[in-house]
């Protein structure tokens, strides 16, 4: 290799600056769409399948997903501090982890043992309608494991606002066979039918160490995952904290005011 | 296929394999291992960017300022490696979901660094790009073994598909929790360089 002069080594790496530039830039522009869409069709796949409209393994093609989803989720906007529906806001442009990052559409979340940092002002929830009427409420979760912060959905009966009916966790990094056994059909099977409020209208559902009873005799504890308690103690820690009065408590508060819709 | 492709093409598999004998690169061997799945969209991306950094790299090779070469190289795979991340992510999205940080880390592997640097400086542009998709394939063959063993004892399952049924779903196969951790894959690489080094003594370093 010759020794080149210092003027053409800046030109060299410049060139070859802009054309890895072009590169990956070109790629993201004709790739981003698809993106976009394979990253909204896995949130409706999650949603569908927390609601229970979808079994478990059930392989669906991107067209039945998308009717699924339109025939039967109403998304709604939700003023957390408020606990009622906000006002003037699309839900299909609403990007609730986004909202979360920008000041001004969210604060400091009080310390809390799920360590969520931020609040969004405003949640996105989906109901699902059966026969005109709201039969479940999906609301989004989050809060910290063992190593990552897990993102999931809980649905709730829409008739006691307090019956749980699925959860899922749609992201996480926890220690697949341990931690990320949070995905394991079995384990979440054992949510539906236990209760997330005691009667003084406390979160009071968690996770525990070892076995639960069946959910009619012990409707606030679910079987822990053995292996990993941190990520169970996590799991407990953030459905009390997004039922409590800084998550969805107010909205819930409202539901039940109503007599549950 | 003359005796010199073939060579370029094949060696890495068995007689200089990128993991068992140089040792390089096992850092993402440890990371993507939990399941089949994961290793083998892990090797297609790590061998489709060894392949064309080489390629991409042997052809200018003759015009690359040696002071600067290091930092031309990384920036090409950088580049393609990128490109790789935006392809998972538009057409496997579930798969891109498990592998997270790991694709990106594709760019610190040091197989990739170490054959552009090796190989495609000092090779014309066909051979350098055969030269990229053998080392892959050894790198493939370890990772894909690797998988194989730690998602069957670890999880009881193949791609996915249960073999052995296990407790947590009623059956009788008690996962083995160490292989769902990554030191795991330490002990698999090591028995394999083992095993390989016993069959081809001539790859034992010498006392």
């Amino acid at each position: 290799m010759a020794q080149h002069s210092t003027g053409y080594t800046i030109g060299f790496a410049a060139l070859v600056c802009v054309v890895c530039g072009v590169g990956i830039a070109s790629a993201a522009v004709a790739l981003a769409d698809r993106q976009a869409e394979n990253k909204k069709l896995d949130q409706q796949k999650q949603v569908l399948a927390v609601a229970g409209l979808m079994q478990e393994g059930e392989v669906l093609k991107p067209e039945e997903i998308k009717k699924r989803f339109a025939d039967n989720i109403k998304p709604e906007i939700v003023d957390l501090k408020a606990g009622v529906a906000a006002q003037g806001i699309d839900p299909a442009s609403f990007d609730q982890r986004k909202a979360q990052k920008d000041p001004a559409q969210s604060r400091v979340a009080p310390p809390n043992a799920a360590k969520v940092l931020r609040l969004p002002n405003n949640a996105l929830v989906y109901k699902v309608v059966k026969d005109g009427k709201v039969d479940t409420l999906i609301l989004p979760i989050e809060g910290y494991g063992l190593w990552s912060t897990l993102y999931g959905f809980l649905a709730l009966d829409a008739d006691d606002v307090n019956t749980v009916k699925g959860i899922t966790f749609y992201q996480h990094g926890e220690t697949p066979g341990l931690g990320g056994e949070v995905d394991n059909p079995k384990w979440k099977a054992l949510w539906p039918g236990r209760k997330i409020y005691d009667p003084q209208g406390q979160p009071q559902i968690g996770v525990i160490k070892g076995q639960a009873g069946p959910a009619a005799s012990d409707p606030h504890r679910v079987d822990g995952l053995s292996g990993a308690t941190i990520t169970s103690n996590g799991v407990s820690n953030l459905v009390k904290f997004w039922f409590g009065p800084e998550g969805f408590g107010p909205y819930i508060q409202h539901l039940k005011a109503a007599g549950g819709k | 296929m003359d005796k010199q492709t073939k060579g370029v093409l094949f060696d890495p598999l068995f007689n200089n394999n990128p993991i068992a004998l140089q040792v390089l690169g096992i850092c993402s061997a440890l990371a993507v291992t939990t399941k089949l799945e994961t290793a083998l969209v892990m090797s297609i991306a790590l061998t489709t960017v060894t392949a064309f950094s080489n390629l991409a790299i042997s052809s200018i090779r003759n015009y690359i300022p040696s002071s600067i070469r290091i930092i031309v190289q990384l920036t090409i795979i950088a580049s393609l490696v990128i490109m790789t991340d935006q392809v998972l992510k538009a057409f496997v999205y579930d798969v891109s979901k498990q592998m997270s940080v790991y694709v990106g880390l594709i760019i610190t592997n040091c197989i990739v660094m170490g054959r552009a640097e090796a190989y495609a400086m000092a090779n014309k542009p066909g051979i350098s790009f055969l030269d990229g998709i053998g080392n892959g394939l050894g790198y493939s063959m370890v990772l894909l073994v690797v998988a194989f063993f730690r998602e069957l004892f670890g999880s009881g399952k193949l791609f996915g598909v249960e073999l052995f049924k296990t407790v947590n779903d009623g059956g009788w196969y008690t996962t083995n929790g160490l292989m769902v951790m990554s030191p795991s894959a330490f002990f698999l690489i090591g028995g394999m360089i083992w095993v390989i080094r016993v069959y081809k003594p001539s790859q034992q370093e010498k006392e």
